[in-house]
């Protein structure tokens, strides 16, 4: 299972999980970017910006 | 040629909307090329090479999302939304431009360029007035501002803390609204969906804890947001919409608009109706060039 990288924590990622996607940790809660997906791989995910949003 | 254009969605972070549109892509067996906007780079002096008819973009940053599509419609690769319309809705005051070049209904709105002129349009509006900055979503640093001590230290903060781009103010009337606003997606020609958003708080965004219920799609409702969505130069855009005493108040329109909080609450099945516009933009593109 993967780790989150902040915590250290085991991670529970869906197996429909695509490059990008957001997931928290369980644990810290932190935001983390699935970076690829077999196997997968989490990062701490970008903060957001001033120019995020919709 | 194949009938089904090729599909390229320009993003980075994947969201839920994100995901949708991807799963009704792929349901329907549409060629698809994800395009991660930090991976992108382009080689202006030419045609992009990317592989695909169409591009729908759904970058979370509207910086990177605004030169893209200049490149890409410059170069005459089709996009959804366009160029054009990303730039006038990612920036509030051309946005409120159009709409009043178009005669469209929007609250009252003062432009300035230095805290005194800020100071002077704020008392002229009346208090109180809503400080927005021209680029920014999710009602991130939107002042409700109730009184002249609020006004002059929020001014204050604004000038000395904040960017060149904060210094132009942006002032609007405070529209009181019935604990709810409204937004309303269009889709080309046809609003096919709308929810009410519903707070206490006076900022109505889903992303800051606004619920959403189902709005109906009146006549009025219709022509109001397919009017603004033309205005701004049309496409796949989220029209907010307040309920002033006076009538219904074109607020901002989004063109990256995010809709997981409205497809069950609506019952419509909004990325679905937003894929039929993208493979339609993508369809026309090679018509012409056949």
């Amino acid at each position: 299972m993967p780790k989150c990288p902040e915590c250290d924590a085991d991670v529970s990622v869906g197996t429909d999980a695509v490059k990008g996607e957001i997931v928290a940790c369980p644990d810290c809660g932190a935001e983390l970017e699935v970076t690829e997906t077999s196997p997968v791989a989490l990062a701490l995910a970008p903060k957001e910006e001033e120019d995020w949003g919709e | 040629m194949n009938s089904t254009p090729t599909v390229g969605v320009l993003l980075s972070r994947v969201r839920v909307e994100e995901k949708l549109l991807l799963e009704e892509l792929d349901r329907r067996h549409v060629p698809t090329r994800t395009i991660d906007d930090r991976e992108l780079v382009l080689a202006v002096e030419k045609k992009p090479d990317l592989g695909v008819d169409v591009v729908l973009e759904r970058a979370i940053q509207h910086s990177r999302a605004l030169y893209a599509l200049s490149v890409l419609n410059t170069w005459g690769i089709p996009t959804v939304n366009s160029f054009e319309v990303a730039d006038v809705c990612g920036n509030k005051l051309l946005t409120t431009m159009r709409l009043i070049r178009d005669g469209v209904p929007t609250p009252r709105t003062r432009l300035a360029f230095t805290p005194e002129s800020a100071l002077a349009a704020i008392e002229e509006l009346g208090y109180p007035v809503v400080l927005k900055p021209l680029v920014g979503s999710w009602g991130r640093l939107i002042s409700k501002v109730n009184d002249r001590d609020a006004a002059e230290s929020i001014l204050e903060h604004k000038d000395v803390l904040g960017t060149y781009m904060h210094s132009i103010y942006y002032v609007q009337e405070h529209v009181p609204k019935p604990g709810r606003d409204i937004r309303a997606f269009v889709v080309g020609d046809e609003t096919i969906a709308a929810i009410y958003r519903a707070s206490d708080h006076w900022i109505t965004n889903t992303a800051r804890g606004g619920k959403a219920s189902n709005c109906p799609v009146t006549p009025e409702l219709n022509d109001l947001c397919v009017r603004a969505a033309r205005s701004v130069g049309g496409g796949v855009v989220a029209v907010d919409v307040l309920e002033a005493p006076e009538g219904l108040l074109v607020n901002e329109v989004n063109y990256t608009m995010e809709f997981r909080n409205s497809i069950d609450t609506t019952g419509v099945n909004i990325p679905a109706r937003i894929v039929d516009f993208v493979l339609e933009v993508g369809r026309k593109a090679e018509q012409s060039l056949s």
